[in-house]
């Protein structure tokens, strides 16, 4: 194991994952009612095939894959199809969602089913089972993992980095799923490594880590051309392009994807999900969630069918506490307030971070005093400063031509640092989503 | 229902903002603060050389510093420190015997016309501290040359201080002695360093300690509110080149450790030249700003016809910092020189 491998620049803020990193994966019951919106993964949403008042078994689909850049989404418990609608999505916005009554004392075993024997399989029938499952990044981006496992021809595949930085202060998935199912973990690299065709693995892991570290060392198989590093504890060190540097050296070009530099890299728990579908059949419908955070009552690590509402897994944790602020889907860097707490837990949501009074960012914004901060850290090495002065005044297109706003990764390390507490991050996320409605209003002029 | 398990509602007051929802201990107020804090030796150190006169000067120019910012400032700017700081600086760099009312009106100088005009905080180009030091410079050049003796008896009045505007008030008896510098600018002497480590010379009266400023400036560098490449840089570029002109001639040229610790320059590169707003934001630019100090302050002190260069050496430098940053922006992750234009994405 090599020590000292990260990236340049970033932050460090406080990790609190000792709240949940010792809390055991459990299983969480079923609640009494379930919402399951179309778009749960980045591409184009899936397409409804149930209608109001059908019945649905556990794991049946209910949506179909639209498209190459979609996946499928199915039942998480069996009950009755009751409304399909608009419903708060944890991104913060309103998805169409269908909801499902989940059957009162249902043993919601789910129907049987074949499951694939992937020794026989070629790559592209294991890229299609993927598919089939609706797996998606676990990691927080919900991107479609099958498009990843099927690189155009001229793009040669070396590594499979297996992502398990998890470098979001508070959350403790993708920990407990190491200690926890490392075996499983190897099992899911070993298929990934057969769709790829790729004659290495590394999982990348940061050193605040120690038990997963371990746990992946130990079981790691012997015929598997694999190994597991330790990484620097910084932020975003689980950005894909960050954990490349860091392992390989290498620096994903501006624009491109990380196979452009021989590298796929899959999140631990996408990995594991995987795995799951070779073992037993049964395609995503549950997920590990960390609820955490000081204003939670009793934080954990709860395995959750998806499209558990926020409200029950907060009640199931013990509630909230009185001086609670917000209450975050994801990681406090880089997840979104919920304004409503029925919204459920999508297949992409990590974490559930409930932060209190003392925790939530204070509202006084001073001017820019040009401390050079943020440009510390950056891992972008782009320019926050510039552009936060650009935003402020709507100056949106300057950003792209003079600060490569494209670059920025939202990764909200600038607003973590700025002693202005100028929301920098904030106003990108802005900027692009503004640029972003300009361009389709041009497309569709 | 399993939401009546939660004995609040607490939608109501939920805050929704954008992500990160983590923000780092700094502030803007509290960097300020605590240099003003770490400014406290250096202050208590001016008192004890030069008695009561220190603190009336210091607290002359931080009143007239505050009351501008107070009176033309943003609404609440006061609280942010940053008034305060260029009223102790300014404040430090004066003589002891300085007229406490031009003390006055050099703070009020420095933040009108060095920081407000400009749009307030993180707007000025140049030292505000300096801009006021620059004016008193030029409209009092010899009450700003008197300096007092440290030998004098504590409690007495360093000067002229309680003059009044427009008169030529009778200056009490006061014993005078050439800074350092001034002493081997026209007679070719050099003050034995170890005065100049513990202040006992002439001088402004925040520059006198070297030690004091050093220890410091290096607590605010430990904290990462000031980039210690600044100072670093000063002080290797002043060595290095004070080192090859003293052996060049050692007789023509000042030793290298004289030029470290005399006049202006630990206070200049520790507190006037890292002052955020005026210095680079990248730290090769740092570097860089450091550097053209440096050379500046020898440049002056050797050749030109001033005694001391620092204040002017910042200030000159301070105008290249728009364009120091322009020029060493880092180099974008991802982005290769070899690319010509960065490609327009969808």
């Amino acid at each position: 194991m090599w020590d000292k491998l990260t990236f340049s620049h970033g932050v460090h803020p406080p990790e609190h994952k000792d709240l949940s990193s010792g809390v055991p994966i459990r299983r969480m019951p079923f609640p009494e009612e379930i919402v399951l919106p179309l778009r749960q993964h980045a591409g184009k949403p899936a397409k409804l095939l149930v209608r109001v008042g059908d019945r649905v078994e556990r794991g049946d689909k209910i949506a179909e894959a639209d498209g190459f850049v979609s996946v499928p989404i199915h039942a998480s418990a069996a009950g009755e199809v009751v409304g399909i609608g608009w419903w708060p999505h944890p991104d913060g916005s309103m998805a169409e969602a269908v909801r499902i009554k989940v059957e009162k004392f249902s043993p919601q075993i789910p129907r049987p089913r074949v499951i694939p024997r992937w020794e026989g399989l070629d790559p592209q029938q294991v890229v299609a089972a993927v598919q089939k499952g609706g797996v998606v990044g676990l990691g927080g981006a919900a991107f479609p993992t099958h498009v990843k496992l099927l690189p155009p021809k001229d793009t040669p595949i070396e590594t499979l980095l297996v992502n398990g930085a998890e470098c979001e202060p508070y959350l403790t998935t993708d920990h407990r799923t190491m200690v926890e199912y490392p075996e499983r973990v190897w099992f899911g690299v070993r298929i990934m490594m057969k769709a790829l065709g790729v004659e290495r693995a590394v999982v990348g892991i940061e050193k605040n880590k120690p038990d997963a570290i371990e746990a992946l060392a130990r079981t790691r198989p012997d015929d598997l051309n694999a190994e597991v590093i330790a990484l620097t504890v910084k932020y975003p060190q689980g950005a894909e392009k960050m954990l490349i540097k860091a392992v390989m050296g290498r620096e994903v070009p501006s624009g491109k994807l990380p196979m452009h530099v021989g590298a796929v890299v899959q999140n631990v728990g996408t990995i594991a999900c995987i795995a799951e579908i070779f073992e037993t059949g049964l395609p995503l419908i549950e997920r590990v969630v960390t609820v955490t955070g000081p204003g939670v009552n009793r934080p954990g690590n709860l395995l959750v069918p998806v499209g558990t509402k926020i409200r029950d897994i907060l009640a199931f944790s013990g509630g909230m506490k009185e001086n609670v602020t917000e209450v975050i889907s994801g990681g406090p860097m880089m997840g979104a307030a919920q304004p409503d707490l029925d919204a459920p837990v999508t297949k992409g949501v990590t974490g559930i971070v409930i932060l209190t009074d003392k925790e939530s960012r204070a509202r006084d914004v001073y001017p820019c005093i040009r401390c050079g901060h943020c440009l510390d850290a950056c891992p972008m090495f782009l320019n926050p400063s510039l552009m936060g002065s650009l935003a402020q005044t709507a100056r949106y297109q300057e950003m792209v031509d003079r600060a490569n706003l494209w670059d920025c990764m939202l990764c909200g390390a600038c607003s973590y640092v700025c002693p202005s507490n100028i929301p920098l991050s904030q106003m990108f996320g802005l900027a692009k989503y503004q640029l972003g409605r300009l361009r389709r209003k041009e497309s569709a002029a | 229902m399993t939401d009546r398990n939660l004995q609040m509602d607490p939608e109501d007051r939920l805050l929704l903002t954008a992500s990160p929802h983590l923000k780092s201990p700094d502030s803007t107020p509290k960097i300020m603060w605590n240099v003003v804090g770490s400014l406290v030796p250096i202050i208590v150190v001016a008192v004890y050389y030069f008695g009561p006169s220190a603190i009336m000067v210091m607290l002359a120019s931080i009143l007239g510093a505050v009351g501008v910012e107070w009176l033309f400032g943003k609404k609440k700017s006061l609280w942010d420190g940053s008034a305060a700081i260029t009223g102790i600086l300014l404040g430090l760099c004066l003589p002891a015997g300085f007229p406490l009312w031009m003390a006055f009106v050099g703070g009020g100088f420095g933040i009108a016309f060095g920081k407000l005009v400009f749009g307030g905080l993180g707007q000025n180009p140049f030292n505000p501290a300096l801009v006021g030091r620059a004016f008193l410079q030029a409209a009092f050049p010899t009450a700003i040359t008197t300096w007092p003796s440290t030998a004098m008896e504590w409690g007495a009045w360093r000067g002229a201080n309680l003059s009044i505007p427009l008169l030529t008030g009778e200056a009490p008896d006061v014993i005078t002695s050439a800074t350092p510098l001034g002493l081997w600018k026209f007679e070719g002497q050099v003050t034995d360093l170890w005065h100049l480590v513990i202040g006992n010379t002439g001088g402004s009266l925040g520059e006198t300690a070297g030690i004091v400023i050093l220890i410091c400036g290096g607590y605010l560098a430990l904290r990462n509110y000031l980039n210690w490449r600044i100072p670093a840089g000063i002080f290797l570029t002043v060595f290095v080149f004070s080192e090859v002109l003293y052996l060049v001639n050692g007789e023509a040229f000042p030793p290298p450790f004289f030029m470290l610790f005399s006049g202006g320059l630990m206070l200049g590169a520790l507190y006037m030249a890292t002052d955020m707003v005026t210095s680079p934001v990248t730290n090769l630019g740092a570097w860089i700003f450091a550097a053209g100090i440096g050379v500046m302050v020898v440049l002056i002190r050797v050749w030109g016809g001033l005694p001391e260069g620092v204040m002017y050496a910042i200030l000159f430098m301070n105008a290249f910092v728009p364009f120091i940053n322009r020029a060493t922006q880092p180099r974008v992750f991802g982005h290769f020189p070899e690319e010509k234009v960065k490609e327009a994405r969808a």
